[in-house]
């Protein structure tokens, strides 16, 4: 499952001297700070990145710090505001409108980044970052969902990879085990709206079954439908009929790289962790159509925006900065070094990319992806969490927790978008 | 700094020694106890008293850390109070409390007057009893928290499977989850108790015993009209001190259940986790302060209770 | 009266009759006694013998339930060491715990000093004041303290770690009792001497309370080593975790495999296991010494 590392270097070096051409205006050193959170490989990729550009503009300084992931939301949102905090910084995309409500941040020039060229170049999710005419943030790389699979499982128990949700719960069913007291020791699908399933419930599985999971630009629930009901009891089905257990060796992805399930949903992030996984041979695939063929996919990104402290020089430095991080150079090697896909289309779509085993059902998954606009995450993630909770633990009517579950939902949309 | 000393700071030295040496004896000690005591009370003072008087401000606020902080008066309280969430955490906060508390008691008594009573291996078997009195809760957290999983990796599950009995679910359910979290605060907990036990009744004098023993009482009546009556002491401390420890149970929960905070569906979820997700995951500071308010008091009318109960001994 | 004295005749009576048979029997008790209350240590110390079992095994053996590893091997611990983290974790929790336990011993037995010995107007206040902060869980002031740590720019720093903890109440408590046992005489020989009251203080009356002082630390040093919730907000980056935060970031970092988290809780855990084992009459000793006067 190596992939060639293929550099960009070259490509890269000759488009960042154009780009320090027009920015070598100004002589004088400036230094901006560049913040991200701590994910060894984004660190790395970034680095090879600065140093490239540092390389094409010598007088410029670019200084990266990075934070836990857990407290990089607590950090911007103190350091921007008391001004002490970055010129350039990366937003996850749904913390957008938090930062231009507060005037954290500032518009792209639209002369370098005109939304004519972002909506031409760039996979149409993207467009979620554009305000009255002037994009404010965009994106080095984006991620999708896909399906990987346990090839030795697979070919032991003898099955196909699927390409519907029908044959994925009767791959799944096939490559169920159980020990002599019925307990599960080896499961077909891993499940847990904790991991990556609220996604795949939200913007997949509701779409499939003809749904349209939110209205009005995502202020709207709009889950408590038939559609919505038809794809809960799709995802509950699978454990009634005993090819999942939720909570399996604690984490979904934990048992698929303990090679104890055979299929498993996650993102592409996940691919640098599984390469490292000593004996486990693993494919991966688009997420299942309907029988139809109906598509649809999720996907997220974190995005580069420049704050309001940046002013003058550094706001210039910041621009040439964005410029280069959002250029298709940039991207592939953070698609070589992180794993996460190009943000732009002619990069995603080469027919390299597009047609890599690891990568490219992820970059085709892009072209019917949809990005969820979340008030708040961890607090809409746990509402599905408890949805399925309720049923599971509770016994309670799937349509009853599904209404309660719009409900919450609803609140907590009302009360972010209310004031 | 007082290398170059001016005339005009000598003649002050000298005429501040020569303060110093006009006081009474008296006075210089106290000065002296003023300037021992001055640092600690700028201490208790900036990082006690002040940030407990902000706390109780910040619960009349609303600050999301990223504005300014505005004026609610009570919202917050009114806010917690119709939350039913607060209700399902206020009572297995209790749960914490009341499962935890007679049960460590009891265990912790058991063994201390065994043990007291076994003289081969005394110290080993003490050592075995407090060994886990020694170790990080987070540690065991994880520890147990493997314990606890399914077949295949669980360690009590496996176990189960290998008589063929089919497995329990520890940590997702509703009704299992908060005694599995318990077990190992209270596991960690029982040393203490025991060596604090052991030192109680060997402070009750022997005489009593050896009344006793020549009335020919039995066994029972020794435990229920010597022993306890006159541990009293040592277990309302005990009981004070383990209440207060279980009615701020979070290590434990949080890193057991980290994946889903407190869950399923809130049935593990404690005040002070309840605390740190709306500070520090909310950035609600005004709703936490107002729930960190809620259980100061809950403290301080269990402790003042129990206080009381000590005193009329 | 006459009742009592015919149970006492029965009793002694009794016992002349079963003088054989009653050792015997005792003997039995006491041996169920020990057997019982050894088992029980046994599975007490069960969990961090699995523990420390399962840390030095392989993968492939890590779901067995046998206690001794088949292939013994300290792979999992050079594996967690190598990536650094878990030293600088290590490195944070001991020299936090060392400063702040220091730092307590100093101004607690200090403060406790003053309170006993010193009679002044405004004592009785000052110690009412300290000991009532015993009544304010720590819980109500992490989100002030988060707010002063911004405000100050401590968040992120040793001092931030720190700073909460270098004074205790309950040291002052403790340590203010245990100088009740220094005879003022001492005290005043040495104010005859010509000592100064901090020499007083530091060369005669702490040298007289040292068991207290190491109950106090012991107390102390364990309360830092152990803290969580504290470090766990104050602290972001993770060069400056202490073990605990980092163990649990460690352990829920998605990738990780249980080996590898019960190794970095033996890590956690061990230090303060070896230091019981070796010290072990002294810090039961002074456990009972801080509970029973605390």
């Amino acid at each position: 499952m190596h992939r060639p590392f293929r550099t960009a270097l070259a490509a890269l070096a000759t488009s960042a001297a154009a780009l320090s051409a027009a920015g070598s205006a100004s002589a004088q050193e400036v230094t901006i700070e560049y913040w991200q959170y701590f994910f060894e490989a984004r660190v790395n990729a970034m680095e090879e990145l600065i140093a490239g550009f540092e390389a094409a503009n010598p007088n410029i300084n670019v200084e990266m710090t990075h934070f836990p992931y857990a407290d990089y939301r607590t950090r911007t949102a103190v350091a921007v505001p008391s001004g002490e905090g970055p010129d350039v910084v990366q937003l996850f995309y749904g913390w957008l409108n938090d930062y231009i409500d507060e005037g954290l941040i500032q518009p792209l020039p639209t002369d370098t980044f005109s939304p004519e060229m972002v909506e031409a170049e760039f996979f149409p999710m993207v467009g979620a970052m554009e305000r009255d005419g002037a994009y404010y943030a965009l994106p080095t790389a984006v991620r999708s969902l896909a399906l990987f699979y346990n090839e030795r499982i697979l070919e032991g128990a003898g099955v196909e990879v699927p390409t519907t949700l029908d044959e994925l719960v009767a791959a799944a069913e096939a490559t169920t085990e159980r020990d002599g007291a019925g307990n599960i020791t080896q499961v077909g699908l891993t499940t847990g709206m904790t991991a990556q399933d609220h996604h795949w419930f939200r913007e997949v599985l509701i779409r499939q079954m003809g749904g349209e999971p939110y209205l009005d630009d995502y202020r709207t629930v709009n889950y408590d439908t038939e559609e919505g009901r038809a794809a809960l009891d799709f995802y509950l089905g699978l454990e009634e009929q005993g090819v999942t257990q939720s909570g399996f060796m604690d984490e979904p992805q934990a048992a698929f790289r303990g090679g104890r399930a055979a299929f498993h949903i996650d993102g592409s992030f996940r691919i640098g962790a599984l390469n490292g996984e000593r004996g486990l041979q693993w494919g991966v695939t688009e997420l299942p159509a309907t029988n139809d063929g109906t598509q649809s996919n999720y996907s997220s990104y974190w995005v580069n925006a420049i704050t309001s402290s940046a002013e003058g020089p550094e706001y210039d430095a910041a621009v040439l900065f964005m410029e280069y991080i959002t250029s298709p150079e940039a991207m592939q090697i953070w698609l070589d070094t992180v794993g996460e896909l190009p943000a732009r289309v002619e990069v995603g779509m080469t027919e390299e990319n597009a047609n890599d085993e690891v990568f490219g059902p992820f970059i085709r998954g892009l072209e019917y992806a949809n990005t969820t606009f979340f008030a708040d995450e961890s607090a809409q993630r746990q509402v599905l969490v408890d949805m399925i909770e309720r049923v599971q633990l509770q016994d309670m009517d799937p349509g009853e927790s599904l209404s309660i579950a719009a409900e919450a939902e609803q609140t907590i949309l009302d009360d972010y978008f209310g004031e | 700094m007082a290398s170059i000393s001016s005339p005009d700071t000598a003649r002050q030295n000298t005429a501040r020694r020569g303060l110093y040496a006009r006081l009474s004896i008296g006075q210089k000690r106290t000065l002296w106890a003023w300037t021992f005591l001055a640092v600690p009370i700028l201490f208790y003072v900036v990082i006690r008293f002040y940030p407990t008087g902000n706390a109780m401000v910040l619960s009349l606020q609303e600050w999301n850390l990223l504005g300014d902080r505005s004026w609610v008066g009570l919202e917050n309280y009114r806010t917690l109070f119709s939350d039913p969430v607060f209700w399902q955490v206020f009572r297995n906060t209790f749960v914490y409390l009341l499962l935890g508390t007679p049960i460590s008691l009891v265990i912790s008594f058991i063994i201390a007057y065994h043990l007291d009573k076994v003289r081969f291996m005394h110290g080993t078997i003490r050592a075995l009893y407090f060994v886990p009195f020694m170790t990080s809760a987070v540690a065991m957290a994880w520890v147990w928290r493997w314990f606890y999983q399914d077949v295949p990796i669980g360690l009590f599950n496996n176990w189960l499977a290998t008589f063929g009995i089919s497995q329990i679910d520890f940590l997702d359910s509703t009704t299992n989850a908060l005694p599995s979290i318990l077990a190992p605060a209270i596991w960690a907990g029982l040393g203490f108790q025991i060596i604090i036990f052991m030192a109680g009744l060997r402070a009750i004098p022997r005489t009593f015993y050896e009344a006793a023993e020549i009335d020919g009482v039995s066994t029972w009546t020794v435990l229920w009209e010597i022993t306890l009556p006159l541990l009293r002491p040592t277990i309302v401390f005990i009981v004070v001190l383990s209440s207060i420890g279980f009615l701020r149970i979070f290590d434990h929960v949080f890193n057991m259940t980290t994946a889903n905070p407190g869950g399923p569906l809130n049935s593990t979820k404690p005040l002070v986790l309840m605390i740190y997700q709306t500070a520090f995951s909310s950035f609600d500071m005004g709703y936490a302060a107002a729930q960190t308010v809620v259980l100061f008091t809950i403290l301080l009318i269990v402790s003042l209770i129990q206080l009381r109960l000590l005193r009329d001994r | 009266m006459a009742a009592t004295d015919d149970l006492a005749i029965r009793a002694s009576s009794d016992s002349l009759l079963k003088a054989e048979a009653r050792p015997r029997k005792r003997n039995m008790a006491q041996f169920i006694r020990w057997a019982l209350l050894f088992g029980g240590g046994i599975l007490m110390v069960m969990p961090l013998a699995y523990m420390i079992s399962t840390s030095m095994k392989w993968p492939w053996e890590v779901y067995n339930l046998g206690l001794i590893p088949e292939e013994p091997t300290l792979e999992n611990y050079t594996y967690v060491l190598e990536d650094g983290r878990f030293f600088g974790w290590f490195l944070n929790s001991l020299i936090i715990a060392t400063i702040t336990t220091l730092s307590a011993l100093f101004f607690d037995s200090l403060v406790g000093y003053v309170l006993c010995k010193f009679k002044f107007r405004g004592r009785y206040i000052v110690f009412i004041a300290i000991l009532s902060t015993l009544m304010i869980p720590t819980e109500m002031l992490v989100i002030p303290w988060y707010m002063m740590s911004q405000q100050l720019g401590w968040l992120d720093s040793y001092w931030g770690i720190m700073f909460p903890g270098l004074m205790t109440a309950f040291g002052v408590f403790l340590m203010k009792q245990f100088f009740e046992t220094v005879p003022d005489d001492f005290l005043e020989a040495a104010r005859i001497d010509g000592l100064n009251e901090f020499q007083i203080w530091w060369q005669v009356a702490m040298p007289m309370v040292r068991p207290a002082l190491a109950a106090l630390a012991i107390f102390i040093f364990l309360g830092n080593w152990t803290a969580f919730l504290w470090p766990l907000i104050v602290t972001t980056s993770s060069d400056l975790y202490t073990l605990p935060v980092g163990l649990s970031s460690f352990g829920d970092e998605a990738d990780v495999a249980w080996e590898l988290i019960m190794t970095g809780a033996a890590i956690s855990t061990l230090p303060t296991l070896i230091f019981f084992l070796i010290f072990q009459r002294f810090i039961i000793r002074g456990v009972v010494m801080a509970g029973l006067k605390g």
